[in-house]
């Protein structure tokens, strides 16, 4: 266990990057605007569910500085995207399944001309029945959102079980029951999905995009557009943020499909913010039945729960999704007897897709708010109910996996519980002011690392010595904001004893880079890391290897890298890397490797509906405690403390990951007292900045984060992921600390100050 | 839509003089004509801050001016603070300080920071959070920015003691 101050073996590092970030001299790919280029832009359905009967572009089309104005039957290739299962339209032609729904797509020379064609589409079509429920999808007699479906609005169900269930909850002494609500998140990162694309002379679809996922974009635009994935070269430059909502097609489509039509002209497409609300990604919205039963003295027995996501219109991400939502429902913790049953459903609201916490947030606040009905049931303290409980490492999960060591589940926990916010709250409640209250709550949670089993986890790292004597790290993955490329540097420094300023990270470019997987899945510094440490360890063979050349020395081994150089310590001789970088040739320069994130070796016998993504070897643990101040008068709530401990490995770089977990919390508080994406109807009422709030600073303390040491054997010097992880301890502690304070049921967020106002009223919520 | 006017105003310590449409916005006037793409596009509606510039010393979002209202007043822009060469103090802070992740607000934020620290240049931790509240984050939790700035304010502070 660790104190609270920066604690752990690694050293502080930061990278330049964030240097021409603050100047504003990096650049993004929204800010690639190539002199003459078109502007692209989309007419959107604005009517959840209808049959489309024509779409009037004649008036568009007759705006002075068109270009083209495309439609379904412009579209070549399936008009299918998705990147699992492909159900989603490039432009709807036939159907409308949401809102979002695009249905016309304007190519203009100007953004003036682009925004007055938009307005002249006209959609005519009729309307159909909608349904916005993903319970009520799943009646007999519900509308279906894709008649063809073989299982009606059923996109997917899923069954992980262990052991007994029914008969251990038969068998237990108490057993408590709730039903909980988790909301459609939607992400804001702050630089909205944009891109320019363009054909070359030679034929090649050339794309700089805000993507997570380069090297996938170009399968998906490839099977959507009917072309070759190797004639696509897509870059990604620094992202400004994404937590999920570029994983996966946003602009990548439509922009291609404009780029096709356009004679060689880039265009570049810009959704605005209120288009992301419309159209973007959100983090599903979930309804949870969970029932836990244990012993009098709160050991936990069995497990059942059941948990219904809204897919929307289109599978996106949905059912990898709800396999990690029932692979987390057991949370962090040892329960003998489970049995976790999901319902993947079709509704016409918003699409849903990755967000950080990926299925994880919702399954995490179901099982931490039925501990503290437990908890209160048997009168125990919700922190030792929870240590109590807590998965040590050799034990298995709910989904029958043994966690591997470290599994830091306990020792978070106890950190947090040694915090004087913890510690003393009591003291801290009885000093609360006139007409406030105080309550103070705490939660478990922990986060699967990698893509799990069924997909490669794969990732290849090129590293290049350059003329100079420096390196080039040729980056897969990238970077959008959670610093994986100042990680790499770090990495790559550490492994060849050189300064970080010897590196050069090119940021990924499907033709320059070697294929990755996305940027998701808390994944990135593990499964690149360890393909460029391999590569870097290549590397350092071959330099010692040409140096040894040029010192005549018959032992190769016996030299050593050092800052600049690779030095003979036996005569005090040594090679400048400049002139080995000057020598070589540049095949001779260039290092490659490659890596493939480890899989569960015997999976249970479970889960087998889910072909991709389960279940996991590798979990990231976190504990949280909040303390909220209640106004009597207002209802409202200030989250007065929020501390999150994580064990995620060997800590490198404690600023990253302080920066990764108050990151996280601070999305995971925007979850709890403020976040709300108000639908009606399968339209969206909250639809920009100014209705759907996130926390600003003056609406978040100094988020605390403790680092839990750990030393993952198989990551890279140690560390595992932890991107995800801090995001969901502040929903359910900040639901817990509000029953501290006022009694208030907490059954899903965000929490309203209606709602705190009629607990203190005394009304059942 | 045709109609151009004349504008002359000073930006980034340089004398402009240049023919735009009135209506054209600031944002769209800097990150296109003039090449300046510090300022950034977050929300188009005033709500997010990413694309703050200094007008006259005041911190006014971009993408809510229009380039007519420029006439006569000094522009100051995240490029215009400072260079990765010669950077101003708030954006070498944001930088140590691990103030910056995605970096797409950080401009914007050097600038509110940058007005706060003018004119109250050794400010408490709750006046940093209340000039930087117009600007959204949703990298960092807002600590690290406070942070910094309140290191910005410290070495000020110090130098002027």
């Amino acid at each position: 266990m660790s104190a609270f101050s920066s604690n752990s073996s690694g050293q502080r590092f930061h990278h330049r990057d964030t240097l021409s970030k603050a100047v504003g001299a990096e650049r993004y790919s929204t800010d690639f605007t190539p002199p003459g280029c078109l502007w692209a832009g989309v007419k959107r359905a604005g009517v959840p569910h209808a049959r489309i009967i024509a779409v009037h572009s004649e008036e568009a089309r007759a705006v002075q500085g068109v270009t083209s104005v495309l439609t379904r039957a412009d579209v070549p290739g399936t008009n299918r995207q998705g990147i699992v299962h492909k159900d989603q339209p490039v432009l709807a032609g036939s159907v409308v399944r949401h809102a979002g729904d695009p249905v016309a797509l304007v190519v203009a020379e100007s953004r003036e001309a682009l925004a007055e064609a938009l307005a002249c589409i006209r959609l005519e079509c009729e309307p159909l029945p909608g349904i916005f429920d993903p319970e009520l999808a799943l009646k007999p007699d519900a509308p279906l959102v894709h008649p063809d479906w073989e299982t009606g609005n059923l996109l997917a169900r899923g069954l992980v079980d262990k052991g007994d269930a029914q008969q251990a909850m038969q068998a237990c002494e108490v057993v408590v029951e709730g039903e909980f609500e988790t909301p459609m998140q939607e992400h804001v990162s702050l630089e909205p999905p944009n891109g320019a694309a363009r054909m070359t002379a030679k034929g090649v679809l050339e794309m700089i995009v805000s993507t997570q996922a380069p090297f996938r974009d170009r399968f998906e635009i490839a099977h959507a557009l009917g072309l070759n994935p190797m004639s696509i070269r897509i870059r990604a430059p620094y992202l400004g943020g994404a937590f999920g909502g570029k994983d996966g097609a946003t602009v990548q489509c439509l922009l291609a499909l404009a780029a096709l039509k356009s004679g060689g002209r880039w265009v570049r497409m810009d959704w605005g913010r209120e288009e992301t609300f419309l159209a973007g990604y959100k983090r599903h919205a979930a309804r949870m039945r969970i029932r836990l039963g244990a012993t009098r003295d709160g050991v936990l027995q069995a497990l059942e729960s059941t948990m219904y996501f809204d897919s929307g219109p289109y599978a996106h991400l949905g059912v990898e999704i709800m396999a990690l939502g029932l692979e987390h429902s057991g949370g962090a913790y040892r329960i003998p007897h489970t049995r976790m049953e999901g319902f993947c459903v079709y509704t016409n609201n918003p699409v849903g897709g990755a967000f950080r916490g990926f299925g994880v947030v919702q399954a995490i606040f179901a099982i931490e708010r039925i501990m503290d009905v437990l908890a209160a049931r048997l009168h125990m303290d919700p922190g030792e109910l929870r240590l109590k409980n807590a998965l040590r490492p050799g034990e298995q999960n709910c989904a029958g996996v043994a966690m591997q060591s470290p599994s830091g589940a306990c020792e978070c926990l106890e950190t947090v519980m040694a915090h004087p916010a913890w510690a003393d709250r009591m003291a801290w409640k009885a000093k609360a002011p006139p007409f406030k209250r105080r309550g103070v709550g705490i939660a478990a949670s922990c986060n699967a690392m990698g893509y799990g089993r069924g997909l490669p986890d794969a990732a290849a790292a090129k590293l290049e010595l350059t003329r100079e004597g420096n390196f080039k790290i040729f980056n897969s993955v990238a970077d959008m904001g959670q610093g994986n490329a100042p990680a790499f540097v770090q990495l790559a420094a550490t492994a060849l004893k050189q300064e970080a300023s010897r590196f050069e990270l090119v940021q990924p470019d499907t033709r320059l880079c070697l294929p990755a997987g996305s940027s998701s899945a808390s994944r990135t510094t593990y499964t690149f890391g360890n393909a460029l440490l391999r590569a870097c360890e290549a590397m350092r063979e071959k330099l010692i290897a040409r140096a040894a050349l040029f010192l005549l020395v018959d032992e190769p081994n016996r030299l050593c890298l050092k800052p600049g150089e690779v030095a003979d310590e036996a005569t005090g001789r040594s090679v400048p890397l400049s002139m080995l970088g000057a020598m070589l040739q540049r095949d001779d320069r260039i290092c490659v490797d490659q890596f493939v994130m480890p899989v569960v070796e015997n999976p249970p016998d479970t889960g087998k509906e889910f072909k991709l993504g389960f279940p996991h070897v590798f979990f990231s643990h976190g504990a949280c405690l909040c303390a909220v101040e209640v106004d009597e008068l207002t209802g409202q709530v200030e989250l007065k403390e929020c501390v999150t401990a994580v064990e995620c490995g060997r800590v490198l770089n404690p600023r990253g990951v302080e920066q990764q977990v108050q990151g996280a919390a601070a999305q995971g508080a925007g979850l709890a007292l403020m976040e709300k994406f108000s639908t009606q109807g399968g339209r969206i009422l909250s639809g920009d900045l100014s209705t759907y709030l996130i926390p600003t600073a003056l609406d978040l303390p100094d988020l605390e984060c403790a680092t839990v040491d750990g030393d993952e054997p198989s990551g890279p010097l140690g560390l595992k992921g932890m991107g995800e992880v801090g995001i969901h301890g502040p929903a359910p502690a900040v639901a817990q600390a509000l029953g501290d304070a006022v009694g208030l049921t907490v059954r899903s967020v965000p929490v309203e100050p209606e709602d705190v106002l009629r607990a203190l009223r005394g009304e059942k919520s | 839509m045709s109609k151009t006017i004349t504008l002359t105003f000073t930006l980034n310590g340089r004398q402009v003089r240049l023919e735009t449409r009135p209506g054209t916005r600031v944002l769209d006037l800097l990150r296109g004509e003039m090449g300046l793409t510090a300022a950034k596009e977050g929300c188009g509606s005033g709500e997010c801050g990413a694309c703050a510039i200094l007008v006259d010393g005041t911190a006014k979002l971009s993408c809510l001016m229009l380039a007519a209202q420029l006439e006569g007043r000094e522009i100051v822009t995240a490029e215009g603070l400072g260079t990765v060469e010669h950077p101003h103090p708030i954006q070498a802070s944001l930088a140590e300080n691990g103030a910056v992740q995605c970096g797409y607000c950080t401009p914007g934020m050097t600038i509110a920071a940058a007005e706060l620290l003018a004119h109250t240049p050794c400010p408490d931790r709750g006046e940093v959070r209340e000039a930087i509240s117009g600007n959204l984050c949703r990298c960092t939790g807002y600590v690290k920015i406070v942070d910094a700035v309140m290191a910005v304010s410290r070495t000020t502070g110090e130098k002027n003691s």
